[in-house]
């Protein structure tokens, strides 16, 4: 995930002294938490909201296949800012909450955005029973007492033109990025904790343009909170979330800077089984461009992990897939070929 | 002698410098004279006339009603010596338009505190306004507007009647009318005539006639 | 050719200057007085439209209760949570010191961008400053001069806020407004979702209130803008009598060279042409010049007519004028037409002027007697009209259209009736000079007419308006007498704090009374209801116009209801009619009581019943009936014991003299512009005096020849002024009491909807009176100077020129 539009956006409502830089041991000069190496997430507590830091976000993409046999994808995010650390009472909670919401297809790319403040109940974060929502948009675990809350997950948002609802059943464990949960994001040191359920089995229905779509298909979750800012240099960030056909998975992604970028990810096993992938091991280079919105946007990668044998090229599902959000950025499905085929989520911003 | 005129000058200061229209003019008119003046047009004859009527004064020379000076009068006196002693009546007759006949025939007289009703309805009836004493002056043709004006002259029994051109709005025949009124009630109560005239015809049906030329008379 | 002609029609100005001076002063002075209660009005329109566009409210649709109560929290975050996209907005008065402001508290995050009006993530306001403690009030420059010094969160500028009006987070402005958890709307974003539950199963309390089209203010307001534009039209009017005047005598002193340019060859249509292109010349610069010139007094004026809009309707006016092209548009086009139009019977004349007419004698200001009687017809014909528009006519605009018959048929009666008046002194007049005086005067009237007319409707229009007032300001002080019976009046922090203060207060005074208010939907209109608690401060106080014989029982008992006259007069309502409460409740009208200086609907019943129907009433607010020599002790006490701010116990003398001052304040524009016009039509009367002096001076002329001095006649001369004058001033005393009772009995009913008695200021137009006279001798004593010191040669001059 990119933090870099994150602090766009907070920089576009909020404008706190963003140019603040950190104050080493743990927290910021604002107060804020930050993510400890040596306390990794612990659950079911950290599936909840982190108001002492700064970002965070409970993120869902899901690759789809309708009835009909097309391609469709699915996204579900809900992103908490914090003004400053920690709650309060009513409209003074420093928390501010936004939720997106898109459905792709391979003609058409529809999305929404819902803003809401903290502390009055118009949106925010339950544990228990699970529960994430911004006005209308929900999403509710109905997993049992005695498994984890986000394996399985009841999740729904509507736009102007579009609705969905979609059952989540996870079929693989919890998985956490970097170390044990800590995950850098620059060479600087930078860091969040991330982690993410990418095993999910979906069916629901999809409502576009008042015509129902049943459709099944994959679900990846994200959950990733963080203090720091981007690096000053860092422009931009490709992240890609990808579901192979043999079922391993893999989580990269790449901060533009004027250097050579720092690439980072997770491959993950079909088990489960999580592989760090160190610094720059994994490389990603745009083979296409295109005009979206009039931005100059790659719609084709090439990526390789030559350790694992990989050499892919992505291609979108709908090469507008642009959020046209207040911070708007390019997210969207793409078909995977090469020596992995599969299916995926590939997120662009800075363009 | 009624009025005597001696050395009399008269300059209007005018766009392109002084002009000198009277440059010592002599004349003396008796009690009960009767004087055309004469000239061509611009010689300076109602100059004359409204000099010896008080109603402006001249730069030099002395002008002697009764052997007083009126040169020398202030404002009030002369206004009073106007009032009492003059007669006027001009081209244009300048009846007062507010006023009927009958009040315009009276006014002077009353103004100089001299009315004489039985006098005033003679008058009217010498200058045969007798009908028209209701009127205003808008609804008189200029013959009878003349022939109020030489009434209001009239009836406050003024020593000397000035008449800048009296018949000079008139067509011949009224003009002669008026003029012969005008005449004979001068010979009537005494008055002295003083008359400003184009017309050698009609000068010659006065006693005598002195002609004004470059400022001089002759 | 064309332009030869033209310069030879011009050359007439060359010689006239005077004259020349008048005819644009006249045109500016009336145009400019037109254009100031134009630049006013559109200033306060604007403001009214950008308050009305304070968050979008004229354009967004909003979510209201049905009976006006806030709105909960919870049922905002209900309809959210349902899909619906609501943003929730409060709104309150804020005190602060003496002020009032419009506080409006927004949610920044879910304010749809039409509503929003101020950026608030500008670098200078920033979200986070916004949102969080103690947060931010963003108002207009000129709100923030008037809150410099008081205790309120940091200020920041917007130029897109009306005066008046605070903007803030919804959270910091249920803080200050003490209304923790309370909403007042829910502003609905213009687009929403579809398959949306429907509001009946959400929120069924709630109704869907349309964009306000026209602002309340607006409507309120009108009135009051109408009465400007009255006065504007009269000052014109009163202008164009002047142009009127000396178009017609320049036409006149120019009739040869007219016919002399004819006869040498130009072509009719092309002199006309080149006449109206003379006057458009002129009236174009006398309109830029009158424009200018209205922009100078409103801005002298401005401030009183937005204290006077603030005090009467709560309407906030921006003090600063800005120029708009409407007014100037509109100002030069009356200019020109008012020009034109007062010339069309001088061009028609041109257009049909002989070619070979005799030479006449100067009559254009000699008027036929069958002329004078054909114009008073038709002012009679204007008074029945008149009369006709008050008996079956309604409404504001009957009222007006009565005043401007009545005014206007009345200036046309004028001319008859002092021809007939001078007539008769004539036939008095003993002495010839005496007799002469008044023949002349007499005959001078039709050239005067026209000034006296335009005196005439200044002195009218004083007189009225005077009365009017003074009836007025007598009425409002025996009523805020009545009104504001308590000694004390308080107001406390929060309804906590109240009820503290009230029992603290109970051993202390002699009663308690609360002065709590909610607003109800009666007749489908918004109506303030008081609550009453029964006491003999009432009994005996209050101003009660028509009341059932046990009114206070009644209300006591919750069956009765009270309303003011506003209310009643704009409803047809009467005592024993029933009104519908909100649950339905129904009450009888048990009496109507006089409210003025409040322009809106506003009602009173029992406390008790109130309290039923409103539990959560706002109760901050309450008087304190207590002996008046310990009222001031009381009041230091109370503060002392509450560390209440001075401002938030207020003794009546305070209350009545703010009272007072917003009266005053209110008829101050009223007052400024009669002054004005009145010195308009003194202008009016030396403009043509100092015309005519010209022409007077072949009438003058034989008398003087005849032996009356110079300086008699000129004494002669001012007193034919003031003679004219005073005449004129008797004249307008029945036309003002007429004018004065159409604006008590119509106009005012209309336009506040309270009627007042009419009271006679006899003093005033003594006042008045002395004015004209001084005025009609001054305009007099210029001209009656340049006789005097005529040379002799000039006065001959008329009897040797040829004419
Ligand atoms: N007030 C005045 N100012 C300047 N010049 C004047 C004035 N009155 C008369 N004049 C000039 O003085 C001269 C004499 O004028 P006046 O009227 O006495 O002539 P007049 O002999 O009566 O001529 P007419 O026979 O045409 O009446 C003329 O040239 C005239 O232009
Ligand atoms: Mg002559």
């Amino acid at each position: 995930m990119n933090v870099r539009w994150v602090l766009l956006f907070l920089l576009a409502i909020a404008a706190p002294a963003l140019a603040q830089g950190f104050a080493g041991l743990g927290t910021s000069a604002e107060g804020f938490a930050m993510p400890q190496k040596a306390h990794p997430p612990v659950f079911p507590g950290d599936h909840g909201a982190h108001p002492d830091y700064r970002v965070e976000w409970w993120y869902l993409t899901a690759n789809l296949t309708g009835e009909d046999g097309r391609d469709y994808g699915a996204q579900w995010t809900l992103f908490r800012f914090a003004l400053a650390p920690g709650t309060g009472e009513s409209w003074q909670t420093p928390q501010l909450w936004m939720g997106h919401a898109a459905v792709t297809t391979p003609d058409q790319h529809v999305s929404a955005e819902r803003l809401a403040r903290g502390g009055i109940g118009q949106a925010g974060v339950v544990l228990t029973p699970f529960s994430a929502n911004i006005d209308s948009w929900r999403m509710d675990s109905r997993a049992g007492p005695d498994s984890d809350p986000m394996s399985a997950l009841d999740v729904s948002a509507a736009g102007a033109g579009f609705a969905y609802r979609l059952g989540l059943t996870a079929t693989g464990p919890l998985v956490l990025h970097g170390d044990r949960g800590y995950s850098v994001k620059s060479a600087q040191g930078q860091a969040s904790y991330y982690y993410s359920q990418p095993f999910y089995a979906v069916k629901g229905t999809l409502t576009l343009d008042g015509r129902d779509i049943a459709v099944t298909g994959q679900a990846w979750f994200d959950h990733e909170w963080s203090s720091q800012p981007l690096g000053a240099d860092q422009s931009g960030w490709d992240w890609f979330s990808f579901h192979f056909d043999t079922g391993e998975k893999l989580m990269g992604f790449r901060l533009r800077d004027e250097g050579a970028g720092f690439t980072s990810g997770t491959w993950i096993g079909a088990d489960g089984q999580v592989e760090p992938l160190p610094p720059g091991a994994l490389t990603a280079e745009p083979l296409e461009w295109a005009e979206v919105r009039g931005r100059t946007v790659p719609i084709r990668w090439k990526l390789s992990l030559p350790f694992r044998g990989l050499d892919i090229t992505t291609r979108a599902l709908n090469d507008a897939a642009w959020m046209d959000t207040q911070v708007s950025y390019w997210e969207g499905p793409v078909r995977i070929e090469g020596s992995h085929p599969g299916r995926g989520y590939v997120e662009m911003t800075g363009y | 002698m009624l009025l005597e005129l001696k050395d009399v000058s008269k300059t209007y200061p005018t766009g392109e410098g002084p002009l000198r229209v009277l440059s010592g003019v002599s004349l003396s008119l008796a009690r009960g004279a009767c004087v055309a003046l004469t000239g061509e047009s611009g010689s300076g004859k109602s100059t004359l006339l409204h000099l010896a009527g008080g109603l402006d004064r001249p730069d030099a020379g002395q002008i002697l009603f009764e052997g007083r000076d009126i040169v020398q009068l202030g404002e009030s006196d002369l206004a009073a010596f106007r009032r009492t002693r003059i007669g006027m009546v001009f081209q244009q007759f300048n009846l007062i338009p507010s006023l009927d006949v009958a009040a315009n025939l009276a006014f002077q007289a009353r103004l100089a505190g001299r009315h004489d009703p039985d006098w005033c309805s003679a008058l009217a009836e010498r200058l045969g306004l007798s009908g028209l004493l209701g009127r205003y002056p808008e609804q008189l043709s200029g013959g009878q507007q003349q022939r109020v004006a030489i009434g209001r002259a009239l009836a406050a029994r003024p020593k000397l009647i000035l008449a800048d051109e009296p018949t000079g709005n008139l067509d011949e025949a009224t003009g002669d009318a008026v003029l012969d009124l005008m005449l004979a009630l001068q010979a009537e109560t005494g008055a002295a005539l003083l008359m400003v005239t184009h017309s050698l015809r009609l000068a010659a049906r006065l006693g005598s006639r002195v002609h004004l030329s470059a400022g001089r008379l002759a | 050719m064309l332009w030869q002609a033209f310069t030879a029609l011009l050359s007439h100005w060359r010689r006239h200057r005077l004259q020349l001076a008048m005819l644009l002063l006249g045109l500016a002075l009336a145009t400019a007085l037109w254009s100031a209660v134009q630049a006013i009005n559109a200033q306060a329109r604007l403001s009214y439209a950008r308050a009305a566009a304070v968050i979008g409210q004229d354009r967004l649709s909003a979510l209201v209760r049905v009976d006006g109560a806030p709105i909960a929290q919870d049922t905002y975050i209900r309809l959210r949570q349902a899909g619906w996209l609501v943003s929730p907005v409060i709104e309150g008065e804020l005190r602060f010191g003496s002020g009032r402001l419009r506080l409006i508290g927004i949610e920044p995050l879910t304010l749809p961008p039409q509503a929003a009006q101020v950026d608030v993530s500008a670098d200078d306001i920033g979200l986070a400053a916004f949102i969080t403690p103690p947060g931010l009030l963003v108002v207009a420059p000129e709100t923030a001069a008037r809150l410099a010094g008081e205790a309120t969160p940091p200020l920041r500028l917007s130029e897109a806020l009306p005066p008046g009006v605070a903007l803030s987070d919804i959270g910091i402005a249920q803080r200050l407004l003490a209304q923790p958890g309370r909403i007042s709307r829910l502003i609905l974003a213009p687009v929403q979702l579809s398959g949306l539950p429907p509001l009946a199963t959400i929120a069924p309390e709630l109704v869907m209130r349309a964009p306000a089209t026209e602002s309340d203010l607006s409507r309120l307001t009108d009135s009051f803008h109408l009465n400007l534009t009255a006065f504007g039209f009269l000052a014109f009017a009163v202008g164009l009598f002047i142009v009127h005047a000396a178009i017609g005598l320049a036409f006149e002193q120019r009739r040869p060279v007219l016919r002399t340019l004819r006869a040498l060859g130009l072509p009719l249509r092309a002199l006309v042409a080149l006449s109206i292109t003379e006057l458009l010349v002129l009236s174009l610069l006398a309109g830029v010049l009158g424009v200018a010139l209205g922009y100078g007094v409103a801005a002298v004026l401005l401030p009183d007519v937005a204290a006077s809009l603030r005090g009467l309707y709560g309407a906030e006016v921006d003090g600063q004028l800005s120029l708009q092209p409407s007014v100037w548009a509109l100002g030069l086009a009356l200019a020109v037409a008012g020009t034109l139009a007062s010339a069309a019977s001088r061009l028609w004349r041109i257009a049909t002027l002989p070619l070979l007419a005799p030479a006449q004698p100067r009559a254009w200001s000699r008027m036929s007697a069958q002329a004078l009687v054909l114009q008073a017809a038709a002012g009679t014909g204007l008074l029945a009209i008149s009369a006709l528009a008050v008996i079956i006519g309604h409404g504001l605009v009957a009222g007006f259209v009565s005043l401007g018959a009545m005014l206007l048929g009345a200036a046309l009666l004028l001319p008859l009736v002092l021809s007939l008046v001078l007539a008769l002194a004539g036939r008095m007049g003993r002495g010839v000079v005496t007799q002469w005086f008044w023949a002349d005067t007499r005959q001078q009237l039709p050239g005067l007419s026209l000034a006296l007319m335009a005196l005439l409707l200044a002195l009218a229009a004083n007189a009225g308006v005077g009365a009017m007032v003074g009836s007025f300001r007598l009425t409002f002080v025996g009523w805020l007498d009545q009104r504001l019976a308590s000694e004390l009046y308080v107001t406390a922090r929060s309804d906590e704090e109240s009820d503290l203060m009230r029992s603290w207060l109970a051993a202390r005074s002699d009663a308690v009374l609360p002065i709590w208010s909610a607003e109800e939907k009666i007749l489908g209109e918004p109506v303030q209801v008081y609550g009453l608690r029964d006491h003999v401060t009432y009994r005996e106080n209050w101003p009660l116009l028509a009341a059932a014989p046990d009114v206070w029982d009644r209300l006591e008992a919750g069956t009765g209801i009270l309303v003011n006259e506003q209310m009643a007069r704009r409803k047809h309502l009467r005592l024993g009619d029933e009104l519908t409460l909100s649950g339905g409740r129904s009450q009888t009208i048990v009496g109507i009581y006089s409210d003025y200086g409040n322009p809106k609907a506003q009602a009173m019943i029992g406390i008790d019943l109130l309290l039923a129907l409103h539990p959560d009433v706002n109760r901050q607010r309450f008087a304190v009936r207590i002996a008046p020599d310990r009222a001031a002790g009381l009041a230091a006490q109370l503060r002392d014991a509450f560390a209440l701010p001075a401002d938030n116990v207020i003794d009546q003398a305070s209350v009545k003299a703010f009272s007072l001052r917003i009266f005053e304040r209110t008829f101050a524009v009223t007052a400024a512009l009669n002054v004005l016009t009145l010195g308009v039509a003194a202008l009016a009367i030396f403009a043509s005096l100092l015309t005519l002096a010209d022409m007077r001076l072949a009438q003058l002329a034989p008398v003087w020849a005849m032996g009356l001095t110079l300086r008699r006649l000129a004494l002669l001369e001012v007193l034919r002024s003031m003679a004219l004058a005073s005449f004129t001033m008797l004249a307008a005393v029945p036309v003002g009491l007429a004018l004065a009772w159409l604006l008590l009995a119509v106009v005012n009913v209309e336009a506040f909807g309270w009627q007042l008695p009419m009271h006679v200021f006899p003093l005033d137009w003594l006042r008045l009176g002395s004015l004209s006279l001084i005025s009609a001798a001054l305009a007099a004593a210029l001209p009656a100077l340049q006789l005097v010191r005529r040379q002799p040669s000039a006065l001959v001059m008329v009897f040797a020129n040829e004419r």
